[in-house]
């Protein structure tokens, strides 16, 4: 299981086709509280970079964009009536599953360590 | 980029781990422990902020009352001594320069607070039209970097500031009125030495509550001592959420250069039976009737409307405005907005639609007082 970065804090953990959706540990903190995640519908197509819902803590709403390309299977319906559970556990809280047509985009995205060094630099 | 200001409780906040932002060019605290924690602290029991990036402009003389009085849209010759008013600076068309309050110490000097986002531009309309004025003996002070100041805000505000001031009786201390005071501290050279200090009971929050104004070793042993009292620090994220259910408007969302007083649903602050700058217009955009108005949205669905966000005609879907502010409210747990639209869809209970990035909801004019304050009247 590899889990792969957007610079815009999205992460896509990878199991053999199949990319779960999130936000990072780091983006879920910068939120504070998550009052509404806007969710796509599922079994739509999707590009990699585009947006595909939103999230929103009491202050703002954020964009959220895939990682990669492919049909979204699945949403993460538990976030309809508790949005908080991307606040406490963002890593478990997965917001779309997408089924991949084009897994070499993959090779695109930032690594953990790539990712945490852009964190870093973000604090400063 | 210019660099940011700080105020002088910058350290402060950085020690209590709060989340710091640019504002209006000042590095503020935007929350601490949390926007939902600090609002319901406000709300329920008492919260002080760090409002030292707000603006003072002192006018003295013989004729200050007449030219506060040319530039204000309030009527200052209705206070008494020690009396505040809210009001706004208008320019030429009738749109917003900057709201504020106006101190009134005597019938010759008043102090002006004015929004930290405005201060420059405030400061250089005031000595323009001071310029253009006729007058024998008028001076305006530029202020801003004189003063430190505070809210403290809450039910339990005034017995939170009694503790610490038990000398001076706020008690007694009407809503927009204010004490002018001398306290003792200590200066840098940790001599004794007496502080100048404005208490008014006034606030942003649609609470009871005080702001106070002195120089920074008042204002840094103050806010200690309120926090050491158990009163919540709270940033400016709060201070919008709380503002915003008052429906109070914010410079920049729901009032600016080329919005009138009266289009924003303050015409109660605008006394057209006296002359100033921008009155005419006014008078003229009254008798003609508004285009347009600042309103409150209550949306139905979970989506949560936002700054900038169309607002839409049922029936034709055309862009008949945009939403000023919005928020899931924290008080009442609804979608609401203040949102600036064309006139045919201003009153109450008019149905209209909010566009949500992808979808669009159905929302229905109220009141934008969603929330009933608490001010000790």
């Amino acid at each position: 299981m590899n889990t792969y970065y957007l610079p815009s804090h999205e992460y896509a953990r990878v199991e053999g086709n199949i990319a779960y959706i999130g936000i990072s540990e780091y983006a879920a903190k910068q939120l504070g509280n998550v009052v509404y995640v806007d969710l796509p519908e599922a079994d739509t197509d999707i590009e990699a970079g585009e947006d595909f819902g939103a999230i929103e803590s009491v202050k703002a709403a954020s964009d959220l964009f895939s990682p990669v390309s492919g049909a979204i299977v699945e949403v993460n319906e538990q976030l309809l009536d508790n949005p908080k559970l991307v606040s406490e556990d963002p890593v478990t809280n997965w917001i779309i599953k997408v089924e991949m047509s084009n897994p070499d985009e993959l090779n695109n995205l930032l690594t953990p360590e790539a990712y945490a060094e852009l964190c870093a630099k973000e604090q400063h | 980029m210019e660099e940011l200001k700080t105020t002088c409780l910058n350290a402060h906040h950085r020690e209590l781990g709060a989340k710091m932002s640019p504002f209006a060019g000042f590095d503020m605290p935007i929350e601490y422990e949390g926007i939902e924690a600090e609002h319901n602290a406000v709300r329920r029991h008492s919260g002080v902020f760090d409002v030292s990036h707000m603006g003072e402009v002192r006018i003295e003389g013989e004729d200050a009352t007449a030219f506060v009085n040319h530039i204000f849209t309030n009527d200052v010759t209705l206070l008494e001594d020690g009396q505040i008013a809210y009001g706004m600076l208008t320019n030429d068309e009738g749109g917003v320069v900057d709201d504020l309050l106006v101190y009134r110490v005597s019938d010759s000097e008043y102090f002006l607070v004015i929004n930290a986002a405005n201060i420059k531009k405030d400061e250089d309309w005031i000595l323009e039209q001071m310029n253009k004025f006729d007058a024998e003996d008028l001076s305006v002070s530029l202020e801003s970097e004189c003063w430190s100041e505070v809210a403290v805000q809450g039910p339990e505000a005034e017995a939170q500031l009694q503790k610490i001031f038990p000398d001076i009786d706020l008690k007694a201390l009407g809503f927009y009125h204010f004490y002018e005071l001398e306290v003792q501290g200590k200066d840098e050279d940790g001599e004794d030495v007496f502080f100048p200090m404005v208490i008014s009971r006034t606030g942003y929050t649609g609470e009871d509550g005080f702001e106070v104004y002195a120089d920074e070793p008042v204002i840094i042993e103050l806010w200690q001592q309120l926090l050491e009292n158990g009163v919540t620090p709270c940033g400016l994220g709060c201070r919008d959420t709380l503002r915003f259910e008052a429906g109070l408007p914010l410079y920049g969302d729901e009032l600016a250069d080329d919005i009138t007083p009266l289009e924003a649903g303050l015409g109660m602050f605008v006394k057209l039976d006296k002359n100033f700058v921008g009155r005419d217009r006014l008078a003229a955009q009254k008798a003609e009737g508004l285009k347009r108005k600042v309103v409150g949205l209550e949306v139905d669905g979970m989506a949560i409307p936002r700054h900038g966000y169309e607002v839409l005609d049922p029936a034709t879907e055309e862009v008949i405005g945009h939403i000023t502010t919005g928020y899931r409210s924290i008080t009442l747990g609804k979608n609401l907005a203040m949102a600036m639209v064309d006139a045919a869809h201003a009153p109450l209970s008019s149905e209209v639609l909010v566009r949500v990035r992808r979808k669009v909801f159905p929302a229905k004019v109220i009141k934008k007082r969603f929330y009933t304050p608490n001010y000790k009247k």
